[in-house]
């Protein structure tokens, strides 16, 4: 007992996760994949094979055709064309871009903005509390599905508009979290100490209570990502998410759909492929940090 | 108990009321009615006749009150596209979705309650394991895409079932329903799996929960020690626990399930309301937008105000609470 | 005497886990007579609830009954099919267990759950079973038995649920009923209501209790025999005068030196050093030898039953006090 204290007592917390997270192979496997998904997306223009946007680059001759059909430029179509002639890989990885961008753009946003409430509602209390938590409930009432709806029917569709839906949806569930796991840590003895002192409020709540409630705040950012992404490419899908000029993995599947019925199953397929790794592998690595960073659940 | 009700009744109506503000607000403040409303080749005369028809020229207020007063005669107008009052028109594609919908929380109790069962009473099995990493599946991939690929396995490749339409339908009560033929209930097959599977994940993850919980608990013990058969412990004792959040999720999911019919039937090409509302938000018909808008929010708030009930006549507990 | 109400022998029950088996309940025998009380003492962790379970066969897994017999009036219970045993249970032997908020499942009402535990074993129709327990809870002095049979567990008292808890347990009549620390989670006052009444209605129907605490003070004025109870074993057994006034067993003299009424006023209350072994990693041997201050090198080895004197036996080589007798 005592030798393996002092060996814990030696390692910092990071490389403590870092340890406790590689011991799940699924969830090394969905980090990795997670990676490799955000490195294509970062270097798209250099790695992929043609820009699918750039009408040049792109033969009409060449639409609709199986994958590994080479062009008569001799270029090769490892997965494939859609209908308009466009290399069915560079589109999955510069629609990557677009998905990513909405999903982590509006996880992020919805973060932020429910984070803070969160802690305020914690911190204040009173009627501020009552007032924001209500409002969490209600939102939390609503199937997202039927927000999101709601509000690009009234404002139509377009890449801001999907985020603004998108962070409409999901901002309650970080409210909800951090107002838990803050008033858990207000009760803390370093909070009161930290009140003692007399510093400001906002010192206290975003430098002492914040931090302390990041653990459950990344986790359900890490499932939230996962679930922008996922509702994301379902309103695309649907034709209310981004626009034709901006397409997203959701789009190139809808894109796709009409040729599935005939038999050209890979112009839906691989973008469908793509969206399925990225929502797997963020899960993967979503369910194992809960796991790591939940302390009840630690030796 | 009666208070309780009164006090629900008219937090279910300040729900609804703030829908329609918001509704309202969306469409005649943030949208532009008049571009929507009226034909863009009229000439000002026209237009401006058209304005004072529909009352765009009165203050918002006396604008929201009319259309409160048209919700609550089911009048919101006409329908662009289809030329008949958009309730009428809605309420024609009700039917197909309600059937699938049905369908769809049929299946996912049918198969969730049984298979969450076996998983929770077969923790370390081989079966319950599959169950366990399928049901996190149906959670988190989309709906849309699980449908691609049942038609393209099942249609497409396959040809066992056919991937689009309602198939043949037979009359009751004055509508047109899908399962009462054979050829009806073969068209339902994929999108109504397609509807249940993620609410037939979230039951079986639900059910697991419940047995697992139950089951070391003392009461089952008890149960076990006064000689019952195990088909009696786990069928009435741990189920009569488990139903409790089951009802509630069901319930409250069956909203859930009716918002996401849009993508079902998207997909299937399923003529229920929700292909209506993708169709008429791509051709901005707003008159079918704002009805199905405000039709989904009450049947939403009526849902789960009869979820609240049911979970009242489900649990002792609350119902001894509200009562005191 | 007549067969027994119970007779175990050499009765072992293990759990077996990734990190080991333990022995929770260790080659352990004992007797009890119709009509008798028999108080099983020990600490927590000491497997004296795991004995109670193992009784009925309700030991569930990792759990295992690995050895020994359970004569049941006679008849040997401890290799009886599942079936069989679930005929047994609440007709033969039955349980009360130790907290009344849980044994009773919230959402079923009383008559639900009192009427299925008849028809679980005799056929006879709703309203005879009714009748039958709305009489048991007559007798275990519930008023207006008719009406309470139409409430919710939770609508009664925790003292309450435990009359009703008893009531089920005497339904039919068993030869055996198993009290896991029945009145630990109840009041003082309830509790010694409940212990009376408990002993009443066991001497009135001839039934065999097996009454489990930690609680020596509890056990005293009730129990006919105890046997004590340290990691897994019987340490030491006998008539309550035996035990109480004449411990042998080191531990269970510490047992009585910790209990506040039995210590002369003035005097300070005696704890037991130490703490209750791993389970896991149980010393070999005597299992308290390392907590005793009488141990020496001969206490590494098992020691076997020792007979004191007529019905009072030890397992320990070192005895407290030379019997005067």
């Amino acid at each position: 007992m005592s030798t393996s204290t002092t060996i814990v007592a030696e390692e910092s917390p990071f490389r403590r996760l870092v340890g406790d997270f590689v011991q799940s192979k699924m969830a090394t496997a969905g980090f990795v994949v997670m990676c490799l998904i955000l490195l294509c997306a970062v270097v798209a223009p250099w790695i992929s094979p043609q820009n699918p946007y750039d009408l040049v680059q792109i033969d009409i001759m060449d639409s609709s055709m199986p994958p590994g059909s080479v062009s008569a430029e001799g270029l090769k179509f490892l997965l494939g064309t859609d209908d308009q002639g466009r290399d069915i890989l560079s589109g999955i990885i510069y629609g990557l871009r677009i998905s990513l961008i909405v999903g982590a753009g509006s996880a992020l946003i919805a973060g932020v903005i429910g984070s803070s409430l969160g802690l305020i509602a914690a911190y204040v209390g009173g009627w501020v509390e009552s007032a924001i938590m209500r409002l969490v409930d209600l939102q939390l009432s609503f199937p997202s599905m039927l927000v999101a709806l709601m509000i690009l029917a009234i404002l139509g569709k377009g890449v801001g508009n999907v985020m603004l839906a998108l962070v409409l949806v999901e901002w309650a569930y970080y409210a909800r979290t951090a107002r838990g796991s803050a008033l858990a840590e207000r009760r803390r003895e370093y909070i009161e100490a930290a009140e003692c002192l007399a510093l400001s409020r906002a010192r206290v709540v975003f430098h002492h209570l914040l931090p302390n409630c990041m653990p459950p705040l990344i986790v359900v950012g890490t499932f939230q990502m996962a679930r922008a992404i996922a509702l994301e490419a379902t309103l695309s899908f649907l034709g209310l998410g981004v626009p034709v000029t901006e397409p997203s993995l959701g789009l190139l599947i809808a894109n796709g759909y009409q040729y599935m019925l005939s038999g050209k199953y890979w112009i839906s397929f691989f973008p469908g492929l793509a969206l399925l790794l990225t929502i797997v592998a963020i899960n993967l690595v979503g369910d194992q940090l809960r796991d790591v960073l939940n302390p009840r659940l630690r030796r | 108990m009666s208070t309780w009700l009164l006090r629900r009744l008219v937090q279910a109506l300040f729900v609804v009321l703030a829908m329609t503000v918001i509704v309202f607000v969306g469409v005649n403040v943030i949208g532009n009615p008049i571009d929507i409303l009226i034909s863009p080749d009229a000439n000002a005369a026209e237009r401006a006749q058209a304005i004072a028809s529909l009352g765009l020229d009165k203050p918002l207020w006396q604008q929201y009150l009319s259309f409160l007063s048209g919700v609550l005669h089911g009048d919101l107008g006409r329908s662009f596209v289809y030329n008949e009052p958009a309730m009428r028109v809605i309420l024609e594609r009700l039917p197909a979705t309600m059937e699938l919908a049905v369908a769809a929380v049929l299946i996912s109790i049918l198969i969730g309650i049984p298979a969450g069962l076996y998983a929770g009473l077969r923790p370390n099995s081989w079966g319950a394991r599959s169950l366990m990493a399928g049901s996190i599946l149906g959670f988190s991939l989309p709906s849309f895409w699980i449908g691609l690929m049942m038609i393209m396995v099942f249609s497409v490749q396959l040809g066992w079932l056919p991937s689009t339409g309602r198939g043949a339908t037979r009359a009751l009560f004055g509508v047109q329903w899908s399962f009462l033929t054979r050829d009806g209930l073969v068209h339902m097959i994929l999108p109504s799996i397609n509807l249940a599977l993620f609410n037939l994940s979230l039951i079986i993850r639900l059910t697991r929960a419940g047995v697992r919980e139950a089951l070391p608990s003392e009461y089952v013990r008890f149960a076990r020690a006064k000689g019952l058969s195990p088909m009696r412990v786990v069928g009435v004792h741990v189920m009569k626990n488990i139903l409790i959040p089951v009802v509630t999720v069901l319930g409250l999911e069956f909203a859930t399930t009716i918002a996401f019919s849009v993508v079902t039937e998207s997909i299937f090409a399923w003529p229920g309301m929700g292909k209506l509302i993708i169709d008429s938000i791509s051709v901005l018909d707003r008159p079918v937008i704002v009805a199905y808008l405000m039709l989904i929010v009450m049947l939403f708030v009526t849902v789960n105000l009869v979820v609240d009930l049911l979970y009242v006549v489900l649990d002792p507990r609350v119902r001894l609470e509200q009562q005191g | 005497m007549s067969v027994p109400a119970l007779e175990v022998r050499g009765l072992s029950t293990h759990f077996s886990s990734r990190a080991g088996v333990v022995r929770a309940v260790d080659d352990v025998s004992f007797t009890v007579q119709r009509g008798e009380v028999m108080g099983l003492v020990g600490e927590s962790g000491s497997g004296k609830s795991v004995t109670g379970f193992s009784l009925l066969g309700l030991v569930d897994e990792p759990g295992r009954v690995v050895a020994g017999q359970i004569l049941l009036e006679g008849r040997d219970i401890a290799k009886l099919s599942d079936g069989e045993m679930r005929r047994l249970r609440g007709r033969h032997i039955a349980m009360v267990f130790q907290d009344p908020m849980m044994t009773l499942n919230p959402v079923l009402r009383v008559d639900t759950q009192m009427i299925e535990a008849v028809q679980a074993h005799e056929p006879v129709s709703r309203a005879v079973a009714r009748a039958r327990a709305r009489d048991a809870l007559g007798l275990v002095g519930i008023s207006s038995p008719e009406e309470r049979l139409s409430a919710y567990p939770h609508q009664f008292s925790g003292g309450m649920r435990q009359r009703v808890a008893i009531a089920i347990a005497l339904l039919h009549r068993p030869a055996l009923i198993v009290a896991d620390e029945p009145t630990t989670a109840l009041d003082v006052t309830i509790q010694a209501q409940i212990l009376s009444e408990m002993q009443d209605l066991c001497t009135r129907f001839g039934t065999a209790l097996v009454w489990i605490t930690h609680d020596l003070s509890v056990i005293a004025g009730l129990a006919d025999h105890i046997a004590v109870m340290y990691a897994g074993r019987i340490v030491e057994k006998g008539t309550v005068d035996q035990v109480l006034d004449n411990p042998l067993h080191p531990y269970t003299q510490g047992l009585i030196g910790s209990v506040p009424s039995r210590t002369p006023r003035g005097e300070r209350l005696r704890g037991i050093p130490g703490m209750t072994p791993n389970v896991l990693n149980l010393p070999v041997g005597c299992a308290f030898r390392t907590r005793c201050g009488r141990a020496d090198a001969q206490c590494e080895e098992d020691p076997p039953e020792f007979a004191a004197e007529p019905g009072h036996a030890h397992r320990c080589f070192h005895p407290v006090a030379e019997l005067v007798a």
